[in-house]
């Protein structure tokens, strides 16, 4: 395992996200800030409780996933789309290098990006809501884990997309709609029973559910078979990220 | 001097069908430098990624120190240095940090003596903390050359170096090829620039279609298939060669003042001599006479024009 190269990779890409720390930063504080203004004070006024816990705190999860999994989208497949449009690409195409070391450094440093604000939502939404973690750890590794597999996830977009707009596309047309209809401001439980159903084949209910447990013990689906939705998932990302550097589907020729 | 690189019957095929390499075959000996000469779409560009690993070969073996590019890719790789055609640079980051970047992603380890003598050698120490955006077009390929030298490796790939660039800036290019291979570093350049190639390579390839029509030494190619040209110049226009000349195959001048014989330089004779006497003869005067080496580009065009044909 060529280490050096992976830290190199990563010590660059995070240089990226240094560069533009404000931008990085304020951008999704002052979203989310909004989110807890319309959301938690205006709308979630006229909500009394969802399952004994506060609408404001409630929406607490959904809000932390809904930014991190956006973050590790667009840092994961921007920073391997960027080599590509500019023509660096030649440089990791021509290094002594693996593909697994490749999305070690790329997906790593997206990872750490999207944690790392989602780490500062969190802190953010103390200011509004009054907010206890029942399961920490858990609260960590659901949310390392939706930090790596939606990364690997964004890595593929970027190798996928040929321009900016394709770049935009899947997490403007796929992603966004799934987080916002996979339970990040509602219990699934609150839904009409075809409702429910059709909710299940949304692969972010089971994140945003396991997440949510690890907060308040709440769960629209087993905390045990969210795990095992986003282990699927992460393997079925690592599988897709295999065959590409295998078959150099649009990175070699 | 042992052979840096190996390349056997290296084949590259697109989807479409397109053949971009058609059997190369080429053995650089190390420390040498390989000018590699071709018109647009004859397979130069491909040639050097295939090797490097940006493209995949169809088939065919290319080994560097030894090392197999598919099966001892670490190996091999590790070993080479690709300054590519485009400038291909990250914008925003300082000259210091992308070299950095570079002999990070080859698994050297950090050595900042090293990456300072690089850039001292390249007259980029000065721009150590620019951002590569703020550089201008000429340094920003020093930048390239920097990026590629980082990892210290044997053979370096110059893909057209100097296109675009200035007189003056294509000298210093050369100038530091030349301190690169007093260094023992074998370079392989791709140029459209016959005076590059004929300033600064061991040997030149010559490719043409995906195929490698001959490589030589470039003293010995321009022996081989370099003519002489005699020009005669004549004090008073010529309209029509007279027929006692008929046998040297005399050519004219635009303007018909001057006559010029190519003859070839390891004949015995050359038969300028008998050529001077029977001009005498024929009654024309001269005004003055002059000689010219063919250059490795007319061996180029002569080449590739017989290729076409």
């Amino acid at each position: 395992m060529n280490w050096t190269a992976i830290k190199a990779i990563y010590i660059f890409e995070m240089a990226r996200f240094f560069r533009t720390f404000l931008q990085s930063l304020i951008s999704p504080v002052i979203s989310t800030s909004l989110y807890f203004v319309v959301f938690g004070a205006a709308i979630g006024s006229r909500i009394d409780q969802v399952d004994g816990v506060s609408y404001g705190a409630f929406i607490v999860p959904g809000l932390v996933m809904l930014t991190v999994m956006t973050q590790s989208i667009s840092n994961a497949s921007f920073g391997i789309y960027f080599p590509k449009f500019i023509g660096t690409i030649y440089e990791l195409l021509s290094a002594p290098i693996s593909f697994l070391e490749i999305v070690l450094g790329y997906v790593g440093a997206a990872a750490t990006k999207a944690m790392f604000i989602g780490v500062i939502i969190l802190m953010t939404s103390f200011f509004f809501v009054d907010i206890q973690i029942a399961h920490p750890i858990a609260m960590v590794l659901f949310l390392v884990l939706t930090c790596i597999s939606f990364s690997l996830f964004g890595f593929i977009i970027g190798i996928w997309a040929k321009n900016f707009e394709q770049l935009q596309l899947v997490p403007l047309l796929i992603v966004t709609p799934l987080v916002f209809l996979g339970g990040s401001f509602y219990s699934i439980s609150m839904l009409p029973p075809v409702w429910q159903t059709i909710s299940m084949f949304n692969p972010v209910v089971y994140l945003i559910s396991g997440f949510r447990w690890a907060f308040f013990g709440l769960e629209d689906v087993p905390v045990a078979t969210s795990l095992l939705a986003i282990g699927f998932f992460t393997a079925l990302c690592l599988g897709a990220v295999y065959w590409i550097f295998k078959t150099g589907w649009r990175i070699r020729t | 001097m042992a052979n840096i690189l190996e390349i056997k019957d290296l084949r590259k095929s697109y989807d479409g069908g397109f053949e971009a390499l058609k059997g190369v075959n080429l053995e650089i000996e190390e420390g040498e430098i390989i000018a590699l000469l071709g018109p647009n779409g004859a397979g130069k560009t491909t040639l050097i990624s295939t090797i490097c690993g940006i493209t995949s070969a169809t088939s065919g073996d290319v080994k560097v120190a030894g090392n197999c590019i598919k099966d001892d890719f670490r190996a091999a790789r590790s070993l080479i240095g690709l300054v590519p055609q485009e400038v291909a640079l990250e914008p925003f980051e300082k000259v210091i940090n992308t070299v950095r970047f570079s002999r990070g992603l080859f698994g050297k380890s950090r050595d900042e003596a090293a990456i300072e003598h690089i850039l001292r050698r390249l007259s980029l120490w000065d721009k150590r903390n620019n951002a590569v955006k703020e550089l201008s077009g000429g340094m920003k390929r020093r930048v390239l050359i920097a990026k590629a030298l980082a990892h210290e490796p044997r053979v370096l790939f110059l893909d057209e170096p100097t296109a675009g660039v200035d007189v003056e800036l294509r000298k210093d290019m050369w100038d530091i090829v030349a301190d690169l291979k007093a260094d023992g570093v074998t370079i392989i350049l791709t140029t459209h620039y016959i005076e590059e190639a004929e300033a600064i390579a061991d040997r030149v390839g010559i490719i043409a279609k995906g195929e490698l029509l001959l490589v030589e030494e470039k003293a010995k190619l321009m022996a081989r298939m370099g003519k002489k040209e005699l020009e005669v110049q004549l004090t008073e226009p010529l309209d029509t060669i007279p027929k006692s000349l008929a046998n040297y195959e005399l050519s004219q001048t635009h303007d018909k003042t001057s006559v010029v014989y190519t003859y070839d330089t390891r004949g015995e004779r050359t038969g300028i001599t008998q050529l001077l006497n029977d001009i005498a003869a024929a009654g024309l005067s001269l005004r003055d006479v002059s000689t010219r080496q063919s250059s490795l580009e007319d061996i180029f065009v002569t080449l590739v024009q017989e290729d076409a044909a």
